[in-house]
């Protein structure tokens, strides 16, 4: 302590440039978004909990599965999402839509309330003789090529190296570009952040070992992830499997890493 | 205006408020001045040149309050710089584009009027006393070179920092088209038309808005007789031609897109007769587009009296700057309402009193007017006796 008294007395000039270029060096380093402690490994309580997750693993490729053949309509996944994601009411990160087509082929669609208290009464204002009902759950298509990272003006939006799309809250300015962006409805500004939200496929939980919540909470099984490049995986039999699998709006080139089993033509 | 059928539930109201409708009409005005001032200052147009230092101070006024609008849409304002610090060049951002173009621009601009001005200000400072002396010392940045030579040497600044300017203020509005035009996820918006139409139509409400308040200004100070009736017709001239252009090819894009008969075009084909019937139609279309257009066309071609002209003109022009608003409404309100799904229509009923409504719109649209007579207090609007010298 002496010591350093007596430096600052002998070069008190040179003290106060280092502690000047110091505070400016500080400032910016809080301009620069600091991302990375997403991909940190678990510490804490859960310390003995690894993270699964290796961002530079480029091996690994998750992927999300939906079998619309398999989906009930009971909305456990939404109310999991909920209660898991903290997401304000009225808005969603997951949803599950109704499909009824008639005879006549025209396709009537709805998702009271998110499909989050179930659909336990038939839809009444139909009048023709219905051909097929189904339900679609919908969630984040983490796009391979995600339009709203792109048109994120400060990057707040990022894709992770092992394929995450997600969102730095701390950074987001609530533009709504992204909203705009995605194809797919699945953002939103969240009411109580006022920062942009999505579904993330729960990747803190990922990171954990632990499944989706919507996953977990799936009673017939409609919602699997898994890695494509594990051959034990579920997703990675029915991906390398006859099963023809359908991504939403292929057109568009988003490439989505969110499959649809067993989903018709209509569905959007 | 219902959920007609179904829309995704995070998209049944439109994200993007009045505030995103106003903000590129703002940009527009001051791209479309500025266009009148470079048509003077560059190409030389002589008609011009009595509204010519007028179409910058027009456009500065404006200017101030481009980001007004985004700032207060904005879930964090205080964020607002991070598009600076951290802009997003990789996806790339088209927005975040924005501030440097922006930041480019408005130097420009303000150091162009500074040059354009300071013989002016220089003569002016010396009667003037108090504060305003202050402010001219402050605006000449300390000068009192009176000398024909140096006003030759500003002539010649300006001559160049108009010409960069002219592309600056292409990118700074054709750039607000582009955010639009390059968004695949929202048909309506989706065309590569959109920067040119965005472009064009802010000419047209920069040229309309600088016809209205030439000759408002005039007739409110009493001294309507000082309006140029040359400068007035050409100006009347310049707007019908941009109008042109612009009126086309929105009835191309529009055109285009029904002959392919795509199912997006189906979806949109659907909200234009449906939700925006009377937005589009009726009012962008019929009574603010053909309208006018028939005027201008009898105004430009056809020998009209002086008062004719201060008479029509100002209230088509007004028409025009109501048209480009209206364009703007149903743009982006409009992308919004056809929902994603493909399968409905979002709703959007703008409040009168909420952050993003109705009377903050009327007042971020008035605020460049108050700031024009502020101005005005400091820099002389019009041609004065030393910028005839200059030119004679």
């Amino acid at each position: 302590m002496k010591i350093d008294q007596n430096f600052i007395d002998k070069d008190r000039r040179g003290f106060i440039e280092k502690v000047v270029k110091g505070s400016i060096a500080g400032s910016l380093m809080l301009m620069i978004p600091m991302n990375s402690k997403l991909f940190a490994k678990v510490a804490g309580d859960d310390s003995k909990l690894v993270s699964l997750i290796d961002p530079k693993d480029k091996a690994k490729h998750y992927a999300f599965m939906v079998d619309v053949t398999g989906c009930i309509g009971c909305g456990s996944c939404c109310v999991a999402d909920r209660k898991e994601n903290s997401v304000p009411q009225g808005q969603y990160r997951t949803w599950v839509e109704r499909y009824v087509i008639d005879i006549y082929n025209t396709v009537y669609v709805d998702s009271p309330e998110g499909g989050e208290k179930g659909y336990s009464k038939p839809r009444t204002d139909i009048k023709e003789k219905i051909k097929d009902a189904f339900f679609v759950p919908k969630l984040c298509n983490m796009c391979e090529e995600p339009s709203c990272v792109q048109v994120c003006p400060v990057a707040a939006t990022f894709k992770s190296p092992d394929g995450f799309v997600l969102v730095d809250n701390s950074h987001c300015v609530a533009c709504g570009y992204c909203v705009q962006a995605c194809p797919y409805g699945v953002r939103f500004i969240n009411n109580d952040t006022k920062t942009a939200d999505k579904c993330t496929w729960c990747y803190h939980r990922i990171s954990k070992g632990k499944l989706p919540a919507c996953v977990n909470a799936c009673p017939t099984g409609a919602r699997k992830f898994g890695d494509l490049n594990d051959p034990k995986s579920e997703v990675a039999k029915i991906y390398n499997s006859k099963t023809v699998l359908k991504v939403l709006k292929k057109s568009l080139g988003n490439e989505p890493a969110l499959f649809y089993v067993g989903a018709h033509e209509e569905v959007i | 205006m219902d959920i007609l059928n179904y829309v995704f539930p995070n998209d049944i109201h439109a994200h993007w408020t009045l505030m995103i409708v106003i903000y590129p009409y703002i940009t527009g005005v001051v791209a479309g001045a500025f266009i009148v001032s470079a048509l003077a200052h560059v190409f030389h147009v002589k008609a011009l040149m009595p509204v010519a230092k007028f179409a910058l101070i027009f456009a500065l006024s404006w200017l101030l309050f481009v980001t007004a609008p985004l700032i207060n849409h904005l879930g964090h304002p205080e964020r607002a710089l991070n598009m600076l610090f951290t802009p997003n060049f990789v996806g790339p951002s088209m927005m975040s584009g924005f501030g440097y173009i922006y930041m480019a621009y408005s130097i420009l601009l303000i150091f162009e009027i500074l040059v354009i001005y300071r013989y002016e200000l220089t003569i002016l400072k010396k009667s003037a006393i108090g504060v305003k002396k202050v402010i001219y010392c402050v605006l000449t940045l300390g000068t009192n070179d009176e000398s024909m030579a140096g006003r030759k040497r500003d002539s010649k600044v300006a001559f160049v920092m108009a010409a960069i300017g002219i592309p600056l203020a292409c990118s700074l509005h054709g750039y607000v088209g582009f955010i639009f035009g390059a968004l695949k996820s929202v048909e309506w918006w989706f065309t590569p038309l959109m920067p040119i139409i965005f472009l064009l139509s802010a000419s047209v409400s920069g040229i309309a808005g600088m016809i209205l308040f030439y000759i408002g200004i005039k007739k409110m100070t009493g001294k309507l007789a000082e309006v140029k009736t040359e400068t007035i017709k050409v100006m009347i001239q310049l707007l019908w031609a941009f109008f042109i252009f612009d009126f086309l090819f929105e009835l191309i894009e529009l055109s285009v897109h029904a002959y392919g008969g795509t199912e997006g075009w189906h979806h949109v084909a659907a909200a234009l007769n449906g939700p925006l019937d009377w937005s589009f139609w009726t009012m962008q279309i019929k009574l603010l587009s053909i309208v006018p257009f028939l005027i201008l066309m009898w105004l430009s071609l056809s020998k009209v009296s002086r008062s004719t002209l201060l008479i029509i003109g100002p209230i088509v022009s007004f028409m025009l700057l109501a048209q480009v608003l209206f364009m703007r409404w149903n743009v982006v309100i409009g992308g919004q309402i056809m929902a994603k799904s493909e399968r409905g229509f979002a709703v959007y009923h703008p409040q009168f009193f909420e952050k993003e409504g109705i009377l903050v719109t009327i007042i971020m649209l008035v605020a460049p007017i108050v700031t024009l007579w502020i101005l005005s207090k400091i820099f002389p609007l019009w041609e004065s006796e030393c910028d005839r010298e200059l030119t004679h």
